[in-house]
């Protein structure tokens, strides 16, 4: 179990070294998040509900994840190191928990710059945001890393991977927006973090019959 | 033998999807009482509603394929499972067109978001058609068998946590106004509904055979021409 | 006819012409196979005519 523990976080630990040297994908999904905040200023009409700013922040925050996502397998594609992962001596499914850590880890960065910019530029960060968010995260880089595995067997990948997540992505984007705005948003933050564990024992469970041969 | 069977299950179902869905459409017109409220339209009901049922059944029959791929192995299940998600999907398109059709007779709108069942078959169209964008750019064997089974598996999970959150959205957007279902269903319209809902099964049925004996002999002639090639 | 029975029969009709459309791509699929079975007969003989 120590094992298994050490080699996920070995993955991952690698995943944020090779970002670190390359810097491919953290800055450019900076770049996005903000980017997108400001094209949505000029996307909503002048007097848009603050209720509209907190739904375009989600759709931002999760177009910037599905550029974390199509980096995280493509660039292992790319590259040919993806064989050597799978035939690595250790459990498949470790090399999934590991790959969703380094997911999680850029989705973070993504949104320690991408919070302070929407307080900025629209409304006040409330905890519950905070909250949705950090359950939505689990959702998105649990189903986005298998899927992810998934398109990198295909073709078209950069293209495939937004068409298989967008509809998965549609519960947390309703829990996420749900729990920003709503009265009490208690409910959407459990409905978040069922949709966590039903996915992530789901993508555990499954990783390994997607990237064997 | 096995392939003369399989041939007769399938002239079978559609003898009984025949006999089964004239009999039910006609009870539907002729037989089951008018709807208070609603009137004549709502016999859409005994066409939308056993549509959609079979949609379900589809992508379970899929799920439960995709499940036995995963557990034993073997090429046919993937066929199989391919073959369920396909009549699934074209269930499932034919619900989201009566249930705009009957959104409009109803309501005065072709869509309507407030209707739970048609905007999860709008989410679950769009989930399984990209499957079929899978399947048809990852090069053949066993690996996109497998991909394709588990995400196959997905789509009966998302299923009901998509209504769960269609549900959540609905007290978040939109105030629930419209209730289909209003007065528990009359006897005879319960009888109408369920042969017309077993005439849906057997079309079903009957067209996931004849696919599927379609894709195995095209699999068979594929690798005939590899072999004589 | 009233709308209420206009848009009932249209129900109807989408699933009887969904029927038929399946039809005819079945047909297609005999065509096809039926096209590549004959070419796959003559190439068959071919081979037989040449070993043989």
């Amino acid at each position: 179990m120590s094992g298994y523990i050490a080699d996920a976080a070995a993955l991952a630990r690698k995943d944020l070294l090779v970002e670190l040297r390359t810097r491919d994908t953290v800055p450019a999904m900076l770049l996005f998040v903000v980017a997108a905040l400001v094209v949505f200023h000029f996307a909503l009409p002048a007097e848009s509900s603050r209720l509209a700013a907190s739904g375009m922040l989600w759709i931002a925050l999760l177009f910037t994840a599905l550029l974390a996502l199509v980096r995280a397998f493509v660039g292992e594609r790319d590259q040919g190191t993806l064989d050597g992962l799978i035939l690595a001596p250790c459990d498949r499914s470790a090399i999934w928990v590991g790959k969703t850590l380094s997911v999680l880890a850029f989705l973070l960065f993504a949104e320690a710059v991408a919070l302070p910019a929407f307080a900025l530029f629209y409304e006040d960060v409330t905890w519950e945001l905070v909250a949705g968010l950090a359950l939505a995260n689990v959702g998105i880089a649990t189903v986005g890393t298998l899927l992810g595995a998934m398109a990198a067997a295909a073709r078209a990948r950069e293209l495939l991977l937004p068409l298989l997540f967008l509809p998965l992505a549609i519960p947390l984007v309703v829990g996420g927006v749900g729990a920003t705005v709503a009265e009490d948003p208690g409910r959407y933050l459990a409905f978040l973090g069922l949709y966590d564990l039903i996915f992530a024992i789901l993508s555990w469970a499954s990783f390994e019959y997607v990237v064997t041969e | 033998m096995s392939t003369s069977l399989r041939n007769n299950g399938a002239a079978l179902l559609s003898l009984s999807a025949a006999a089964l869905l004239v009999a039910g459409l006609s009870l539907a017109i002729f037989w089951a009482p008018e709807d208070a409220d609603q009137g004549i339209s709502q016999k859409i009901f005994y066409v939308h509603v056993p549509v959609a049922l079979t949609a379900y059944a589809c992508f379970f029959w899929a799920a439960w394929k995709a499940l036995r791929l995963l557990w034993r192995g073997g090429e046919r299940y993937d066929l199989e499972s391919y073959t369920a998600v396909h009549m699934g999907v074209i269930f499932g398109v034919l619900t989201l067109v009566t249930g705009s059709i009957w959104a409009k007779v109803s309501w005065g709108q072709w869509w309507v978001w407030s209707e739970r069942q048609l905007t999860l078959f709008l989410i679950l169209f769009l989930f399984y058609s990209a499957y079929f964008m899978l399947r048809y750019s990852t090069d053949p064997g066993p690996r996109r068998a497998r991909t394709s089974a588990v995400y196959a598996l997905f789509g009966v999970v998302l299923i009901p946590v998509s209504f769960l959150a269609i549900r959540l959205a609905e007290g978040l957007i939109h105030p629930v106004v419209f209730k289909r279902d209003g007065p528990a269903m009359e006897g005879s319209m319960f009888l109408t509904f369920c042969v017309c809902f077993s005439g849906m099964l057997a079309l079903a049925g009957a067209l996931y055979l004849v696919e599927l004996s379609g894709k195995r002999a095209d699999a068979s002639l594929r690798s005939l021409r590899e072999r004589l090639a | 006819m009233s709308t209420g029975e206009k848009y009932l029969w249209a129900a109807y009709l989408v699933l009887f012409g969904a029927v038929l459309l399946y039809v005819v791509l079945i047909s297609l699929k005999v065509g096809r196979l039926e096209r590549e079975i004959t070419s796959l007969v003559e190439l068959a003989r071919e081979r037989e005519g040449r070993s043989g």
